[in-house]
């Protein structure tokens, strides 16, 4: 079957507007009579607030004012567990937490006013680290401090401690990180008492605002309306956000009948909203003589931050990913999520996965280390096969060959012969080079039922005048959304791409696909936009207006005929689950996920031990993503992740103080420039998806996994020492250099 | 000169914006980003770090290219300044645009008015650069969406164009 | 927004004379502005204390670099792009050039100017250890006319220095006293590009004779940054080697040296350890230059 547009690169739909400075962010939108909001947050970590005073200096009647006793609805920020406070009412529990809202019509006034509002606290111990949450010096959140935990048991693991020939320990950690958007959060929020409230802004998910605002505002379904504008990035950093600074600038318009506009600046969208959780994981592993995986015990935590916001679902997917793409005949996987007076972590790119599957590829250098034999064989030797099922005891359907993946990464990395001459040429002079291997999986779409949970729904319809406009809630923050559902519609209508929209995500005008994460929008929505459009295919052959074989305009005056005749001409279509797939939401067993991706991951790295600066000169990404439905756009998307990945591996800390971010400006949150990034040459296999579009399987989060810990195994290549934290900075390399002889600096051995 | 008339502190400033002379009110200290964005209404010129980091706010001033977000009203008076929105000749995208488009060199967008502006000042003082002197050149704008190698794909192609090279008004 | 524009007032009177005029009149009253990459980066974030500003930008009396047979004397308004792109500065300067080329972006280059990374006088500022280097002299200007001022002596502390509190930098004067030596500078930040330096370094070395073997060395200075208050000479450092001839000895010596020379500081970007190792390990690689490359071509 050959396809007319699926499969190839054409231009990003709404490209265009992107090039030329048209396209239209939040902040390029005013509205008449609009108000500038801003936040006063909390200054300490953990205490109960005191006293509120407000500096006579100000006129406060030119000041809308809002705290926790305006709130016409539950004061808390809709998700899971709801334990999240709109505004604090009394308790605080991070350090920047939201206490009251202030609106005037001049922006520059509202930095003094803010400053202006006078708060006294009586503090409580706060905790800030994983070790602290589990000691419990302090219980900061519910009895324990846990937000959840997941127990995944396969197998016998007694059994595995008494067959091992080695038993291999590691601790791994990963720092928080910022996701980093170029364009901060943003909102406009308006709300008259006939049509209700109206929110534009910056954001993946206008289901999730529209949750969280019918609760918090009081308002039933169809007085909330919410619309998704142009977003300059997100990353995950404004999946369930947005309900925040939404339910904030909604308050706003309510009291006082006028819209209202928040736009964060970098330094209070840095210290105040979501990050990557940080992340602890524990490795002890029964290995056999020729370095089999027998079993083993993985203790995977996450620290959540003050409230439970996703960390429940992040800590799932991690733990999921935790064993990576290896068979592990037994296992007992413990995810934990703790709390901290942090900022509650969220929602960024790989959701959990990055973190388990950095502490399993270091892991798997470990082990190959202690067996004595090289990365790439202890990963062969381990490698999951069709027929063999992972840890949750899924089934490998497909006919994945990963040792084959691996044989090409390294072949286009030129691993061997480039390990070999490192090897010999490390000895002399300042620099020191060594390659890293990292092969990973990640699944697509939500977690066992959750897809069906989600029952999303997609529209296709044929407008008056015969045009073809896709209804989805998805979102396009630059990942493709459009570009690609265009194609599929296209593809499956036999209409050129151009004459194929997408709709505006707008909670008014299109129906809920789901949020815009989890890697599902090709895989999951795409799959749906093509049988809504096969749908509103078949109703034009069934009404006799247009034969099989058709061109576009014959296929554009049926439609419009249509429309004219019988009205509106739109074809939805809403999830399945496939057949026989099951999953177990109490023993977490089954099919994790509807398919998995694969990748094999090389980087070369160089560490300038005058500087003790490591930078990756050469990265290929391999991976097997199904089918690649735009190669320009796939290709942007791994080189993207790959990059974030790097500065997660290498140069983005966070730094902390007292809970709060003290770096929070560009010039001290150091992300990769133009000069700092390799060459990342990404190539692909596809060997097709039966459960998603055109053969799809998302691919927007794999390339985050496997960067950081192929980096960190080539770190170790070069020196001699091994690192099992990131991010990995200099200082912490000389650290460790330092404390060894000159002559023990050199690369390990090649294969 | 600028006079203030009003007491207010706002003055009248002179400046020639994508061949256009304008006249705007305006705080000498008021960021020029500011008086593109809103004296002006335009919006292509972003905001996203507030102190020069990230580039999105990224114009030419005089021909050379500034970080916006830096520099004071009253030093652009009698300027003239090119956004994004003077870059193509009416419908025709230029040069860079088309490439931008074709190889993938805008995601979210955010930072793609700055970054074809600085390729712009880039291909101007060195129409046939090297993948080095591209690193360099977009150096001070920050993209978080694509890891920037569609972007040097871009710039490339839109260099080996050549005869199609970017017009940017002095 | 955390600043307010109409708070500030400033003004533009367009040539040197008036600048300093008012100055005088109002002394310590007005915060000259020159490119305003420093100065507008404190504004933004709600940090500038000074209400009244008075813009030096694209003073033509400021602008100039002007070529002598000794010397050059650079306008304090030049931008880093000018400075890059001046042919003698280049050629002769190239510690400079170089200190031009990794401030910042190209965006930050063409406003940013040598006498606003002089006078803002950040340990961390990228310039400032090449003009100790080449031991500059500063030319500064007020209503009582013009003075010089050896850059060795200008920074006297953290954000202080030798200027008067009416008086501006002018311009910067290198002597063309440098082809015969090896250049050598490096700056090492949290990236390769758009970072405050953690440590920099720039040298100049020159051995007696450049024979095969390596001569003794007969003039050495080795200035550094972000590891002290100020950007700092290591003079004790040039005494110890002048005259020596580069061997594993030396160096070990040199490296204790320096170490003891510097006060780096634990700070948001580093350690006070990692600095002061760096520092050692570039003095060590510029010693190793000097000695397998002897002088310049």
């Amino acid at each position: 079957m050959t396809e007319h547009v699926v499969g190839t690169s054409v231009p990003r739909k709404e490209g265009r507007d992107k090039v030329t400075g048209a396209a239209r962010y939040i902040d390029d939108i005013t509205l008449p009579g609009m108000l500038y909001g801003a936040t006063v947050r909390s200054q300490i970590p953990r205490g109960t607030i005191k006293t509120i005073s407000f500096d006579p200096k100000f006129d406060w009647n030119e000041f809308v004012v809002v705290t926790a006793e305006h709130i016409p609805g539950k004061n808390c920020i809709a998700l899971i567990l709801d334990d999240q406070p709109c505004l604090a009412d009394g308790k605080v529990n991070h350090p920047e937490e939201p206490i009251l809202l202030l609106a005037h019509p001049d922006p520059h006034l509202l930095q003094k006013a803010v400053d202006a509002v006078a708060i006294e606290y009586d503090p409580l111990p706060p905790l800030f680290s994983i070790e602290d949450s589990d000691r419990c010096s302090q219980v900061i959140w519910g009895t324990d401090n846990l937000f959840k935990t997941f127990l995944i048991e396969k197998g016998s693991v007694e059994d595995a401690w008494a067959k091992a020939d080695y038993i291999v320990e590691g601790e791994y950690t990963t720092g928080a990180q910022e996701q980093l958007y170029i364009e901060n959060n943003g909102v406009i929020a308006s709300f008259n008492a006939d049509q209700g409230l109206t929110v534009w802004g910056s954001l993946q998910c206008p289901y999730y605002v529209h949750k969280a605002l019918m609760a918090l505002c009081n308002l039933p379904a169809d007085k909330v309306r919410v619309v998704q504008v142009e977003t300059g990035g997100a990353f995950g950093g404004k999946e369930e956000y947005p309900s925040m600074i939404a339910g904030h600038a909604s308050l706003l318009a309510m009291k006082s009948g006028r819209p209202v506009k928040i736009v964060y600046d970098r330094l209070e969208d840095m210290t105040a909203t979501t990050k990557r959780h940080p992340s602890r994981t524990r490795h002890r592993t029964a290995v056999s003589r020729t370095g089999q995986i027998l079993g083993g015990e993985i203790d995977f935590t996450i620290d959540g931050g003050a409230y439970a916001t996703l960390s429940s679902v992040v800590l799932s997917r991690g733990t999921i990913h935790a064993g990576g793409p290896y068979f592990w005949p037994s296992v007992r996987i413990r995810g934990k999520a703790v709390a901290t007076n942090t900022p509650p972590h969220g929602a960024f790119r790989g959701f959990g996965a990055p973190q388990s599957l950095f502490a399993m590829e270091r892991h798997m250098d470990r082990i190959a280390q202690v067996v004595g034999i090289s990365p790439a064989e202890v990963r062969r030797r381990n490698f999951l096969k069709p027929g063999q099922t992972t840890t949750t005891e899924q089934t490998i359907r497909e006919e994945i060959d990963l040792g084959k993946l691996l044989d090409r990464a390294l072949e286009l990395s030129n691993y061997s012969a480039k390990k070999a001459q490192f090897a010999r040429e490390n000895p002399a002079g300042w620099i020191k080079r060594g390659m890293g291997i990292a092969a990973v999986l990640h699944g697509a779409g939500f977690t066992g039922s959750g897809e069906r949970y989600l029952a999303s729904v997609v529209g296709v319809e044929a407008c008056a005048n015969g045009s073809i406009r896709i209804l989805v809630s998805s979102t396009e923050f630059g990942q493709g959304t459009n570009t690609v559902l265009c194609q599929i519609a296209a593809e499956a209508l036999d209409l050129p791409y151009e004459n194929v929209r997408i709709a505006q995500p707008d909670t008014d005008q299109v129906p809920n696909s789901g949020p815009t994460v989890a890697s599902r929008t090709v895989m999951v929505v795409g799959n749906l936009v093509r049988s809504a459009a096969f749908g509103l295919k078949q109703t034009l052959f069934a009404s006799g207006l247009l034969g099989s074989l058709h061109s576009p305009e014959e296929f554009r005056a049926a439609a419009q005929r249509h429309v004219a005749t019988h009205g509106a001409l739109r074809s939805f279509a809403r999830y399945e689950a496939p057949e026989g797939v099951f999953w177990d939401d109490q023993k977490y067993r089954g099919e994790a996920y509807a398919t998995f991706a694969w990748a094999v991951y090389v980087a070369e790295v160089a560490v300038d031990l005058s500087t003790y600066t490591a930078t990756v000169e050469d990265f290929v990404a391999l991976q097997e993503v199904g089918r690649v439905l735009n190669p320009v756009l796939a290709q942007g998307q791994i080189a993207g992740g790959v990059a974030q990945g790097i500065g997660f591996a290498l140069y983005e800390r966070v730094v902390w103080q007292n809970g709060r971010m003290q770096n929070g400006q560009m010039t001290n949150y150091i992300m990769p420039t133009s000069a700092d990034l390799p060459p990342i040459r990404v190539f692909f296999e596809e060997m097709g998806n039966i459960h998603g579009a055109y053969g799809a399987k998302g691919i927007g989060e794999l390339p985050m996994d496997g960067p950081a810990p192929a980096i960190l195994n080539a770190v170790e290549n070069a020196l001699g020492t091994p690192f099992d934290s990131i991010p990995l900075l200099p200082e912490e390399i000389f650290e460790a250099v330092s404390k060894e002889s000159p002559a023990e600096l050199l690369a390990t051995g090649g294969e | 000169m600028a006079d203030s008339l009003d007491g207010s502190g706002r003055c009248d400033l002179s400046l020639t914006v994508n061949g256009t002379p304008q006249t705007v009110r305006a705080y000498p200290m008021q960021r020029l980003l500011d008086v593109l964005r809103h004296e002006l209404q335009l919006t292509g010129a972003k905001e996203g770090c507030g102190e020069g980091e990230c580039g999105s706010c990224s114009v030419l001033f005089n021909g050379a290219l500034v970080n916006s977000c830096l520099i004071p009203a009253l030093q652009a008076e009698g300027g003239s300044i090119t956004t994004i929105e003077g870059l193509a000749e009416g419908p025709q995208l230029n040069a860079l645009q088309k490439a931008f488009l074709e190889c993938g060199g805008a995601q979210c967008g955010i930072c793609t008015p700055g970054m074809i502006l600085s390729a712009s000042h880039l291909l101007d003082k060195n129409p046939t650069p090297t993948l080095d002197d591209i690193r360099e050149g977009l150096a001070g704008n920050l993209c978080r969406c694509t890891g920037y190698m569609q972007i040097f794909e871009a710039v490339a192609r839109a260099a080996n164009e050549g005869v199609a090279r970017p017009r940017t008004p002095a | 927004m955390r600043f307010d524009p109409s708070d500030y007032e400033l003004i533009a009177p367009g040539n040197l004379q008036a600048v300093v005029s008012l100055l005088a009149e109002e002394p310590r009253q007005w915060l000259p502005i020159a490119g305003g990459t420093d100065v507008m980066v404190q504004f933004v974030a709600g940090k500038l204390a000074s209400r009244k500003l008075v813009s030096i930008w694209n003073l033509p009396e400021l602008r100039d670099i002007e070529v002598l047979p000794t010397e050059i004397r650079i306008g304090a308004g030049c931008t880093y792009t000018e400075l890059r792109e001046h042919i003698v500065i280049a050629r002769e300067f190239p510690l400079l050039a170089s200190a031009a080329r990794w401030t910042g972006g190209i965006a930050n280059q063409n406003r940013g100017t040598l006498g606003g990374n002089i006078v803002n006088a950040s340990p961390a500022a990228d310039s400032l250890p090449a003009l100790l280097a080449y031991e500059a002299e500063l030319v500064l200007v007020s209503i009582r006319g013009e003075r010089r001022v050896p850059y060795l002596d200008f920074h006297t502390g953290y954000k202080t220095m030798q200027l008067q509190g009416d008086e501006l930098v002018r311009s910067i004067c290198l002597r063309r006293n440098f082809a015969g030596h090896l250049q050598y500078t490096r700056k090492v930040g949290a990236r390769n590009a758009q970072a405050i330096s953690k440590v920099c370094i720039a040298a100049l070395g020159r051995l007696r004779g450049g024979t095969i073997e390596g001569g003794t060395i007969e003039d050495v200075r080795i200035a550094l940054g972000s590891v002290a208050p100020i950007p700092i000479r290591l003079k004790e450092v040039e005494r110890l080697l002048r005259g020596k001839l580069i061997g594993p000895e030396l160096v070990a010596q040199t490296r204790q040296m320096v170490a003891a020379a510097i006060q780096p500081i634990d700070d948001i970007r580093s350690t006070a350890k990692y600095r002061s190792a760096v520092a050692s390990n570039l003095v060590a690689e510029f010693l190793e230059q000097l000695r397998d490359n002897g002088n310049a071509a």
